[in-house]
Protein backbone atom coordinates (compact mmCIF):
# COMPACT_ATOMS: atom_id res chain seq x y z
CA UNK A 1 0.00 0.00 0.00
CA UNK A 2 1.49 3.49 -1.04
CA UNK A 3 1.66 6.13 1.51
CA UNK A 4 -0.83 8.80 1.51
CA UNK A 5 -1.12 12.30 3.07
CA UNK A 6 -4.41 14.80 3.40
CA UNK A 7 -4.66 17.93 3.91
CA UNK A 8 -8.22 20.34 4.88
CA UNK A 9 -8.31 23.34 3.55
CA UNK A 10 -11.02 25.50 5.52
CA UNK A 11 -13.17 22.45 6.25
CA UNK A 12 -16.40 22.96 8.25
CA UNK A 13 -19.54 20.69 9.06
CA UNK A 14 -22.77 22.02 10.40
CA UNK A 15 -25.41 20.47 11.80
CA UNK A 16 -28.96 22.21 12.21
CA UNK A 17 -27.86 25.29 11.79
CA UNK A 18 -24.87 24.43 14.31
CA UNK A 19 -21.09 24.71 12.97
CA UNK A 20 -19.58 21.51 15.00
CA UNK A 21 -16.54 21.44 13.08
CA UNK A 22 -13.76 24.12 11.98
CA UNK A 23 -13.18 26.20 9.69
CA UNK A 24 -10.33 24.13 9.82
CA UNK A 25 -7.16 23.93 7.87
CA UNK A 26 -4.98 20.75 8.57
CA UNK A 27 -2.15 18.87 6.75
CA UNK A 28 -1.19 15.16 8.04
CA UNK A 29 1.82 13.38 6.23
CA UNK A 30 2.27 9.89 5.23
CA UNK A 31 3.84 8.39 8.07
CA UNK A 32 3.10 9.12 12.20
CA UNK A 33 1.13 8.16 14.94
CA UNK A 34 -1.30 11.27 15.16
CA UNK A 35 -3.45 11.58 18.19
CA UNK A 36 -6.23 13.55 18.17
CA UNK A 37 -7.49 14.88 21.76
CA UNK A 38 -9.44 17.17 23.66
CA UNK A 39 -12.80 17.16 25.40
CA UNK A 40 -16.33 15.55 25.10
CA UNK A 41 -17.99 17.00 21.91
CA UNK A 42 -15.00 18.94 20.71
CA UNK A 43 -15.14 17.19 17.40
CA UNK A 44 -13.19 14.65 17.74
CA UNK A 45 -15.25 11.86 16.07
CA UNK A 46 -16.01 14.59 13.20
CA UNK A 47 -12.82 15.31 12.43
CA UNK A 48 -11.92 11.36 11.91
CA UNK A 49 -15.22 10.66 9.55
CA UNK A 50 -14.59 13.80 7.49
CA UNK A 51 -10.83 12.58 6.97
CA UNK A 52 -12.30 9.39 6.12
CA UNK A 53 -14.79 10.78 3.93
CA UNK A 54 -18.01 9.24 5.47
CA UNK A 55 -18.83 12.37 6.86
CA UNK A 56 -20.79 15.13 4.48
CA UNK A 57 -18.49 18.46 4.88
CA UNK A 58 -20.67 21.49 4.81
CA UNK A 59 -17.81 23.88 3.01
CA UNK A 60 -13.69 23.62 2.25
CA UNK A 61 -11.69 20.94 0.48
CA UNK A 62 -10.61 17.64 1.82
CA UNK A 63 -7.47 16.52 -0.76
CA UNK A 64 -5.61 13.58 -0.68
CA UNK A 65 -2.78 12.83 -1.94
CA UNK A 66 -4.65 9.98 -4.26
CA UNK A 67 -7.67 10.43 -6.25
CA UNK A 68 -10.61 9.88 -3.73
CA UNK A 69 -11.67 6.35 -4.41
CA UNK A 70 -8.77 5.18 -3.94
CA UNK A 71 -7.23 6.72 -0.86
CA UNK A 72 -10.64 5.63 0.70
CA UNK A 73 -9.64 1.63 -0.61
CA UNK A 74 -6.54 2.50 1.37
CA UNK A 75 -8.12 3.47 4.62
CA UNK A 76 -9.49 1.33 7.38
CA UNK A 77 -11.39 3.01 10.29
CA UNK A 78 -12.37 1.32 13.49
CA UNK A 79 -15.68 2.94 15.05
CA UNK A 80 -15.96 4.04 18.50
CA UNK A 81 -18.76 1.12 19.39
CA UNK A 82 -17.20 -1.81 17.52
CA UNK A 83 -19.52 -3.12 14.74
CA UNK A 84 -20.25 -6.87 14.57
CA UNK A 85 -21.30 -8.54 11.51
CA UNK A 86 -24.02 -10.97 12.64
CA UNK A 87 -21.01 -14.06 12.07
CA UNK A 88 -18.98 -16.11 12.93
CA UNK A 89 -15.35 -14.27 13.94
CA UNK A 90 -13.95 -16.29 11.22
CA UNK A 91 -16.34 -14.60 8.66
CA UNK A 92 -16.31 -11.25 10.85
CA UNK A 93 -12.20 -11.26 9.99
CA UNK A 94 -12.72 -13.01 5.94
CA UNK A 95 -15.75 -10.05 4.67
CA UNK A 96 -13.34 -6.90 3.78
CA UNK A 97 -11.37 -9.64 1.89
CA UNK A 98 -14.48 -11.38 -0.13
CA UNK A 99 -15.19 -7.98 -1.02
CA UNK A 100 -12.05 -7.50 -2.88
CA UNK A 101 -12.45 -10.49 -4.61
CA UNK A 102 -9.36 -12.48 -2.67
CA UNK A 103 -9.14 -16.29 -3.09
CA UNK A 104 -10.25 -18.95 -0.44
CA UNK A 105 -7.13 -20.10 -0.09
CA UNK A 106 -5.36 -16.64 0.88
CA UNK A 107 -8.58 -15.72 2.74
CA UNK A 108 -8.16 -18.81 5.23
CA UNK A 109 -4.50 -17.69 6.00
CA UNK A 110 -5.03 -14.22 6.35
CA UNK A 111 -7.84 -14.78 8.66
CA UNK A 112 -5.62 -17.18 11.07
CA UNK A 113 -2.30 -14.69 11.09
CA UNK A 114 -4.95 -12.06 12.57
CA UNK A 115 -6.74 -14.11 14.78
CA UNK A 116 -3.35 -15.24 16.34
CA UNK A 117 -2.10 -11.91 16.44
CA UNK A 118 -4.99 -10.34 18.17
CA UNK A 119 -5.18 -13.30 20.34
CA UNK A 120 -8.98 -14.82 19.14
CA UNK A 121 -7.79 -18.04 18.07
CA UNK A 122 -10.08 -20.19 20.29
CA UNK A 123 -13.00 -17.96 19.32
CA UNK A 124 -13.13 -18.29 16.11
CA UNK A 125 -16.13 -19.82 15.10
CA UNK A 126 -18.06 -18.11 18.19
CA UNK A 127 -20.77 -15.72 16.77
CA UNK A 128 -18.83 -12.13 16.70
CA UNK A 129 -22.03 -10.27 18.66
CA UNK A 130 -21.48 -12.35 21.77
CA UNK A 131 -17.69 -11.24 22.14
CA UNK A 132 -16.78 -9.64 25.39
CA UNK A 133 -15.93 -5.87 24.64
CA UNK A 134 -12.51 -6.23 24.58
CA UNK A 135 -12.70 -9.25 22.22
CA UNK A 136 -15.02 -7.11 20.13
CA UNK A 137 -12.21 -3.79 19.92
CA UNK A 138 -9.53 -6.99 18.95
CA UNK A 139 -11.68 -8.07 16.02
CA UNK A 140 -12.53 -4.84 15.00
CA UNK A 141 -9.22 -3.97 14.57
CA UNK A 142 -7.64 -6.81 13.36
CA UNK A 143 -11.00 -6.70 10.80
CA UNK A 144 -9.68 -3.25 9.72
CA UNK A 145 -5.79 -4.18 9.50
CA UNK A 146 -6.30 -7.78 7.54
CA UNK A 147 -7.12 -4.81 4.59
CA UNK A 148 -3.64 -4.50 5.05
CA UNK A 149 -4.63 -0.30 5.00
CA UNK A 150 -2.16 2.77 4.67
CA UNK A 151 -4.08 4.58 6.83
CA UNK A 152 -6.08 3.51 9.99
CA UNK A 153 -8.47 5.41 11.96
CA UNK A 154 -9.21 4.47 14.94
CA UNK A 155 -12.04 6.42 17.54
CA UNK A 156 -11.16 5.67 21.06
CA UNK A 157 -10.43 2.02 20.68
CA UNK A 158 -9.73 1.22 24.41
CA UNK A 159 -12.71 2.92 25.88
CA UNK A 160 -14.11 1.04 28.31
CA UNK A 161 -11.30 -1.69 28.14
CA UNK A 162 -9.65 -3.22 31.53
CA UNK A 163 -5.57 -2.06 31.41
CA UNK A 164 -4.89 -5.70 30.46
CA UNK A 165 -7.38 -5.24 26.70
CA UNK A 166 -5.60 -2.04 26.18
CA UNK A 167 -1.95 -3.21 26.53
CA UNK A 168 -3.11 -5.68 24.28
CA UNK A 169 -4.24 -3.74 21.98
CA UNK A 170 -1.55 -1.01 22.01
CA UNK A 171 0.88 -4.05 20.90
CA UNK A 172 -0.94 -4.51 17.96
CA UNK A 173 -1.06 -0.63 17.45
CA UNK A 174 2.60 0.23 17.98
CA UNK A 175 3.45 -3.27 15.40
CA UNK A 176 0.93 -1.78 12.85
CA UNK A 177 2.80 1.62 13.23
CA UNK A 178 5.99 0.22 13.04
CA UNK A 179 5.37 -1.90 9.76
CA UNK A 180 4.46 1.86 8.28
CA UNK A 181 0.72 1.88 8.72
CA UNK A 182 -0.12 5.58 8.95
CA UNK A 183 -2.33 5.88 12.20
CA UNK A 184 -4.71 8.68 13.28
CA UNK A 185 -6.46 7.90 16.52
CA UNK A 186 -8.53 9.33 19.37
CA UNK A 187 -8.36 8.74 22.71
CA UNK A 188 -9.38 10.01 25.97
CA UNK A 189 -6.50 8.44 27.81
CA UNK A 190 -3.47 11.07 28.06
CA UNK A 191 -1.62 8.13 29.46
CA UNK A 192 -2.04 6.01 26.11
CA UNK A 193 -1.94 9.47 23.92
CA UNK A 194 2.25 9.89 25.38
CA UNK A 195 2.77 6.39 25.22
CA UNK A 196 1.74 5.91 21.46
CA UNK A 197 1.71 9.75 19.75
CA UNK A 198 4.13 11.07 17.67
CA UNK A 199 1.77 13.83 17.34
CA UNK A 200 -0.70 15.35 18.66
CA UNK A 201 -3.89 17.51 16.93
CA UNK A 202 -5.59 19.15 19.99
CA UNK A 203 -9.28 20.51 19.05
CA UNK A 204 -11.67 22.22 21.55
CA UNK A 205 -15.23 23.36 20.61
CA UNK A 206 -14.58 22.29 16.49
CA UNK A 207 -11.79 24.11 16.34
CA UNK A 208 -7.86 23.28 15.75
CA UNK A 209 -6.67 24.44 18.95
CA UNK A 210 -3.02 23.21 18.79
CA UNK A 211 -1.29 20.71 16.25
CA UNK A 212 2.61 19.70 17.08
CA UNK A 213 5.04 16.95 17.51
CA UNK A 214 3.39 14.65 20.95
CA UNK A 215 7.04 15.42 22.89
CA UNK A 216 6.73 19.46 22.22
CA UNK A 217 3.19 18.89 22.73
CA UNK A 218 3.32 17.30 26.10
CA UNK A 219 6.31 18.89 27.44
CA UNK A 220 5.24 23.02 26.34
CA UNK A 221 1.73 23.35 25.04
CA UNK A 222 2.22 26.54 23.60
CA UNK A 223 -1.62 27.49 24.14
CA UNK A 224 -3.34 27.52 27.84
CA UNK A 225 -6.07 25.41 27.43
CA UNK A 226 -4.35 22.83 25.80
CA UNK A 227 -2.17 22.58 29.07
CA UNK A 228 -5.27 22.94 31.22
CA UNK A 229 -6.59 20.05 29.63
CA UNK A 230 -3.18 18.05 29.81
CA UNK A 231 -3.30 18.61 33.44
CA UNK A 232 -6.79 17.08 33.81
CA UNK A 233 -8.39 20.44 34.04
CA UNK A 234 -11.81 21.15 32.95
CA UNK A 235 -11.64 23.28 29.59
CA UNK A 236 -14.65 24.60 27.72
CA UNK B 1 -71.21 -35.80 21.28
CA UNK B 2 -71.09 -39.06 19.65
CA UNK B 3 -70.76 -37.75 16.38
CA UNK B 4 -68.06 -35.45 17.37
CA UNK B 5 -66.38 -38.73 18.60
CA UNK B 6 -67.11 -40.82 15.69
CA UNK B 7 -65.52 -37.91 13.68
CA UNK B 8 -62.87 -37.66 15.16
CA UNK B 9 -61.86 -41.26 14.88
CA UNK B 10 -63.05 -41.69 11.36
CA UNK B 11 -60.43 -38.35 10.85
CA UNK B 12 -57.85 -40.56 12.23
CA UNK B 13 -59.10 -43.69 9.90
CA UNK B 14 -58.68 -41.41 7.00
CA UNK B 15 -55.27 -39.71 7.67
CA UNK B 16 -53.60 -42.89 8.77
CA UNK B 17 -54.98 -44.86 5.36
CA UNK B 18 -53.68 -42.19 3.39
CA UNK B 19 -57.37 -41.54 2.10
CA UNK B 20 -57.21 -40.15 -2.02
CA UNK B 21 -59.36 -37.72 -1.45
CA UNK B 22 -57.43 -35.86 1.73
CA UNK B 23 -53.90 -36.50 -0.22
CA UNK B 24 -55.00 -34.89 -3.07
CA UNK B 25 -56.65 -31.90 -1.68
CA UNK B 26 -53.60 -31.87 1.13
CA UNK B 27 -51.23 -31.59 -2.04
CA UNK B 28 -52.72 -29.10 -3.95
CA UNK B 29 -52.82 -26.80 -0.60
CA UNK B 30 -49.22 -27.03 -0.36
CA UNK B 31 -48.81 -26.38 -4.44
CA UNK B 32 -51.08 -23.20 -4.08
CA UNK B 33 -49.62 -22.04 -1.41
CA UNK B 34 -45.88 -22.67 -1.77
CA UNK B 35 -46.64 -21.10 -5.18
CA UNK B 36 -47.92 -18.31 -3.85
CA UNK B 37 -45.13 -18.11 -1.13
CA UNK B 38 -42.43 -18.38 -3.88
CA UNK B 39 -43.71 -15.68 -6.13
CA UNK B 40 -44.65 -13.08 -3.09
CA UNK B 41 -40.72 -13.77 -1.80
CA UNK B 42 -39.42 -12.89 -4.93
CA UNK B 43 -41.24 -9.29 -4.93
CA UNK B 44 -41.05 -8.71 -1.16
CA UNK B 45 -37.48 -9.40 0.07
CA UNK B 46 -36.07 -7.19 -2.57
CA UNK B 47 -38.82 -4.74 -2.28
CA UNK B 48 -38.54 -4.97 1.71
CA UNK B 49 -35.02 -4.66 1.41
CA UNK B 50 -34.80 -1.73 -1.20
CA UNK B 51 -37.33 0.35 1.15
CA UNK B 52 -35.01 -0.30 4.32
CA UNK B 53 -31.83 1.20 2.45
CA UNK B 54 -32.69 3.25 0.29
CA UNK B 55 -33.70 7.14 0.49
CA UNK B 56 -36.09 8.48 -1.98
CA UNK B 57 -38.85 10.76 -2.30
CA UNK B 58 -42.09 8.93 -1.61
CA UNK B 59 -40.39 6.47 0.69
CA UNK B 60 -43.01 6.94 3.17
CA UNK B 61 -46.11 6.70 1.36
CA UNK B 62 -45.21 3.62 0.13
CA UNK B 63 -44.10 2.24 3.60
CA UNK B 64 -47.93 3.17 4.89
CA UNK B 65 -49.07 1.99 1.54
CA UNK B 66 -47.62 -1.43 2.25
CA UNK B 67 -48.66 -1.44 6.14
CA UNK B 68 -52.03 -0.72 4.65
CA UNK B 69 -51.94 -3.14 2.19
CA UNK B 70 -51.38 -5.75 4.86
CA UNK B 71 -54.58 -4.65 6.38
CA UNK B 72 -56.81 -5.43 3.30
CA UNK B 73 -59.33 -8.21 4.32
CA UNK B 74 -58.60 -11.50 1.96
CA UNK B 75 -62.28 -11.58 1.12
CA UNK B 76 -62.09 -8.22 -0.75
CA UNK B 77 -58.65 -9.14 -2.71
CA UNK B 78 -60.76 -12.06 -3.79
CA UNK B 79 -63.72 -9.81 -4.89
CA UNK B 80 -60.89 -7.69 -6.60
CA UNK B 81 -59.27 -10.53 -8.01
CA UNK B 82 -62.68 -12.19 -9.30
CA UNK B 83 -63.82 -8.87 -10.88
CA UNK B 84 -60.51 -8.55 -12.57
CA UNK B 85 -60.29 -12.42 -13.98
CA UNK B 86 -64.43 -12.72 -14.64
CA UNK B 87 -65.02 -12.89 -18.37
CA UNK B 88 -66.48 -9.31 -18.42
CA UNK B 89 -63.40 -8.14 -16.88
CA UNK B 90 -59.79 -7.02 -18.50
CA UNK B 91 -58.33 -10.21 -17.52
CA UNK B 92 -61.00 -12.44 -18.74
CA UNK B 93 -59.66 -13.38 -21.85
CA UNK B 94 -57.22 -15.37 -19.88
CA UNK B 95 -59.62 -17.57 -18.54
CA UNK B 96 -58.03 -18.07 -15.19
CA UNK B 97 -61.34 -17.94 -13.06
CA UNK B 98 -61.18 -21.11 -10.79
CA UNK B 99 -58.23 -22.07 -11.28
CA UNK B 100 -55.59 -22.89 -8.98
CA UNK B 101 -53.35 -19.97 -10.72
CA UNK B 102 -56.47 -17.64 -9.76
CA UNK B 103 -56.12 -18.61 -5.96
CA UNK B 104 -52.32 -18.22 -6.22
CA UNK B 105 -52.72 -14.83 -7.66
CA UNK B 106 -55.03 -13.78 -4.57
CA UNK B 107 -52.95 -15.02 -2.22
CA UNK B 108 -49.72 -13.58 -3.83
CA UNK B 109 -51.58 -10.11 -3.42
CA UNK B 110 -52.86 -11.29 0.49
CA UNK B 111 -49.14 -12.13 1.60
CA UNK B 112 -46.66 -9.94 -0.45
CA UNK B 113 -47.34 -7.40 1.84
CA UNK B 114 -46.79 -8.86 4.61
CA UNK B 115 -43.66 -10.66 3.82
CA UNK B 116 -42.63 -7.37 2.17
CA UNK B 117 -43.47 -5.47 5.90
CA UNK B 118 -41.66 -7.69 7.92
CA UNK B 119 -38.35 -7.42 5.39
CA UNK B 120 -38.31 -4.10 5.76
CA UNK B 121 -38.38 -3.86 9.69
CA UNK B 122 -35.51 -6.22 10.08
CA UNK B 123 -33.75 -4.90 7.30
CA UNK B 124 -34.20 -1.23 8.51
CA UNK B 125 -32.81 -2.78 11.90
CA UNK B 126 -29.89 -4.38 10.48
CA UNK B 127 -28.80 -1.28 8.09
CA UNK B 128 -29.05 0.82 10.79
CA UNK B 129 -26.92 -1.42 12.42
CA UNK B 130 -24.51 -1.93 9.53
CA UNK B 131 -24.33 1.37 7.72
CA UNK B 132 -21.36 2.75 9.19
CA UNK B 133 -18.92 -0.03 8.51
CA UNK B 134 -20.54 -0.89 4.73
CA UNK B 135 -20.10 2.45 3.68
CA UNK B 136 -16.38 2.44 5.03
CA UNK B 137 -15.49 -0.51 3.19
CA UNK B 138 -16.81 1.37 -0.08
CA UNK B 139 -19.29 -1.83 -0.47
CA UNK B 140 -20.77 -1.76 -3.52
CA UNK B 141 -24.98 -0.93 -3.50
CA UNK B 142 -24.63 -4.97 -4.85
CA UNK B 143 -22.34 -5.77 -1.85
CA UNK B 144 -24.44 -4.18 0.97
CA UNK B 145 -27.88 -5.85 -0.10
CA UNK B 146 -26.28 -9.35 -0.09
CA UNK B 147 -24.78 -8.87 3.07
CA UNK B 148 -28.21 -7.56 4.37
CA UNK B 149 -30.07 -10.74 3.07
CA UNK B 150 -27.43 -12.50 3.87
CA UNK B 151 -27.46 -11.46 7.84
CA UNK B 152 -30.76 -11.05 8.07
CA UNK B 153 -31.50 -14.58 6.59
CA UNK B 154 -33.39 -15.74 9.81
CA UNK B 155 -35.84 -12.73 9.81
CA UNK B 156 -36.49 -13.47 6.08
CA UNK B 157 -37.57 -16.80 6.54
CA UNK B 158 -39.70 -15.67 9.75
CA UNK B 159 -41.27 -13.52 7.41
CA UNK B 160 -41.71 -15.61 4.87
CA UNK B 161 -42.84 -18.36 7.19
CA UNK B 162 -45.36 -16.14 8.56
CA UNK B 163 -46.69 -15.40 5.50
CA UNK B 164 -46.64 -19.04 4.50
CA UNK B 165 -49.01 -19.48 7.69
CA UNK B 166 -51.45 -16.76 6.73
CA UNK B 167 -51.67 -18.23 2.90
CA UNK B 168 -52.55 -21.69 3.96
CA UNK B 169 -55.31 -20.95 6.33
CA UNK B 170 -57.03 -18.33 4.53
CA UNK B 171 -60.15 -19.02 3.14
CA UNK B 172 -62.35 -16.03 1.92
CA UNK B 173 -60.00 -15.28 -1.08
CA UNK B 174 -59.79 -18.60 -2.78
CA UNK B 175 -63.05 -19.46 -1.68
CA UNK B 176 -64.52 -16.80 -4.56
CA UNK B 177 -61.85 -16.92 -6.97
CA UNK B 178 -60.95 -21.02 -6.69
CA UNK B 179 -64.79 -21.67 -6.56
CA UNK B 180 -64.04 -25.13 -4.34
CA UNK B 181 -64.32 -26.77 -7.71
CA UNK B 182 -63.72 -30.96 -6.63
CA UNK B 183 -60.53 -32.47 -8.08
CA UNK B 184 -59.87 -29.10 -9.47
CA UNK B 185 -59.75 -26.27 -7.30
CA UNK B 186 -61.03 -27.70 -3.69
CA UNK B 187 -57.95 -27.44 -0.55
CA UNK B 188 -57.85 -27.34 3.03
CA UNK B 189 -59.82 -24.58 4.30
CA UNK B 190 -62.25 -24.28 1.15
CA UNK B 191 -63.24 -27.63 1.67
CA UNK B 192 -63.64 -28.18 5.29
CA UNK B 193 -65.93 -24.99 5.22
CA UNK B 194 -68.25 -27.27 2.61
CA UNK B 195 -67.80 -30.89 4.67
CA UNK B 196 -68.88 -28.98 7.38
CA UNK B 197 -71.54 -27.27 5.76
CA UNK B 198 -73.18 -31.10 4.74
CA UNK B 199 -72.04 -32.34 7.80
CA UNK B 200 -69.34 -34.78 7.28
CA UNK B 201 -67.48 -34.15 10.25
CA UNK B 202 -64.85 -36.83 9.16
CA UNK B 203 -63.35 -35.64 6.32
CA UNK B 204 -63.78 -31.74 7.57
CA UNK B 205 -61.95 -33.02 11.09
CA UNK B 206 -59.11 -34.99 9.22
CA UNK B 207 -58.18 -31.91 6.87
CA UNK B 208 -58.56 -29.51 10.34
CA UNK B 209 -56.02 -31.66 11.75
CA UNK B 210 -53.76 -31.19 8.87
CA UNK B 211 -54.02 -28.13 9.20
CA UNK B 212 -53.13 -27.58 12.37
CA UNK B 213 -50.29 -29.45 12.06
CA UNK B 214 -49.13 -27.66 9.61
CA UNK B 215 -49.56 -24.32 11.58
CA UNK B 216 -47.75 -25.94 14.23
CA UNK B 217 -45.04 -26.69 12.14
CA UNK B 218 -44.76 -23.07 11.07
CA UNK B 219 -44.62 -21.92 14.13
CA UNK B 220 -41.80 -24.07 15.66
CA UNK B 221 -40.09 -22.95 12.70
CA UNK B 222 -40.31 -19.53 13.36
CA UNK B 223 -39.62 -20.41 17.11
CA UNK B 224 -36.51 -22.41 16.63
CA UNK B 225 -35.51 -19.78 14.19
CA UNK B 226 -35.45 -16.90 16.35
CA UNK B 227 -33.94 -18.66 19.25
CA UNK B 228 -30.85 -19.61 16.68
CA UNK B 229 -30.73 -16.11 15.73
CA UNK B 230 -29.94 -15.51 19.25
CA UNK B 231 -27.72 -18.17 19.52
CA UNK B 232 -26.39 -17.28 16.22
CA UNK B 233 -25.64 -21.28 15.50
CA UNK B 234 -25.89 -20.95 11.64
N1 LIG C 1 -25.47 14.26 13.46
C1 LIG C 1 -25.32 15.27 14.34
N2 LIG C 1 -26.27 16.22 14.46
C2 LIG C 1 -26.13 17.22 15.34
N3 LIG C 1 -25.08 17.39 16.13
C3 LIG C 1 -24.10 16.49 16.08
C4 LIG C 1 -24.15 15.38 15.19
N4 LIG C 1 -23.04 14.62 15.35
C5 LIG C 1 -22.32 15.27 16.30
N5 LIG C 1 -22.93 16.36 16.75
C6 LIG C 1 -22.44 17.32 17.76
O1 LIG C 1 -21.19 17.77 17.28
C7 LIG C 1 -20.29 17.92 18.34
C8 LIG C 1 -19.02 17.15 18.07
O2 LIG C 1 -19.31 15.77 18.12
P1 LIG C 1 -18.17 14.66 18.06
O3 LIG C 1 -17.39 14.86 16.82
O4 LIG C 1 -18.85 13.35 18.24
O5 LIG C 1 -17.28 15.00 19.34
P2 LIG C 1 -16.23 14.10 20.12
O6 LIG C 1 -15.97 12.87 19.33
O7 LIG C 1 -15.01 14.97 20.25
O8 LIG C 1 -16.81 13.79 21.46
C9 LIG C 1 -21.00 17.51 19.59
O9 LIG C 1 -21.47 18.67 20.23
C10 LIG C 1 -22.16 16.69 19.09
O10 LIG C 1 -23.25 16.78 19.96
MG1 LIG D 1 -16.31 10.83 19.75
Amino acid sequence: MSPLSVSLRDVSVKRRGKTILGPIDLDLGESGFTVVLGPNGAGKTTLLKVLHGVERVSGGTVQWSAPADAAQQAQAYVFQRPIMLRRSVRNNLAYPLQLRGTSKAEIAREVSLWAARVGLMDVLDQPAPRLSGGEKQKLALARALIRQPSVLFLDEPCANLDGRSTREIEAVLRAAHDSGTRIIMTTHDLGQARRLGSDVVFLLNGALHEQGPATQVFAQPAQPETKAFLDGDIVD
Amino acid sequence: MNDIWAGILAAFQLIVSLDADLVEITLRSLQVSLSALVIASLMALPLGTWLAIRRFRFRRAAIATLNALMGLPPVVVGLIVYLLLSRSGPFGVLGLLFTPTAMIIAQVIIITPLIASITHQAMRELWAEYHDLLISLNTSQRQRVATLIWDGRRALLTGALAGFGRAIGEVGAIMIVGGNIDNATRVLTTAIALETGKGDFALALGLGFILIALALMVNFAIHTLSRTERHGTW
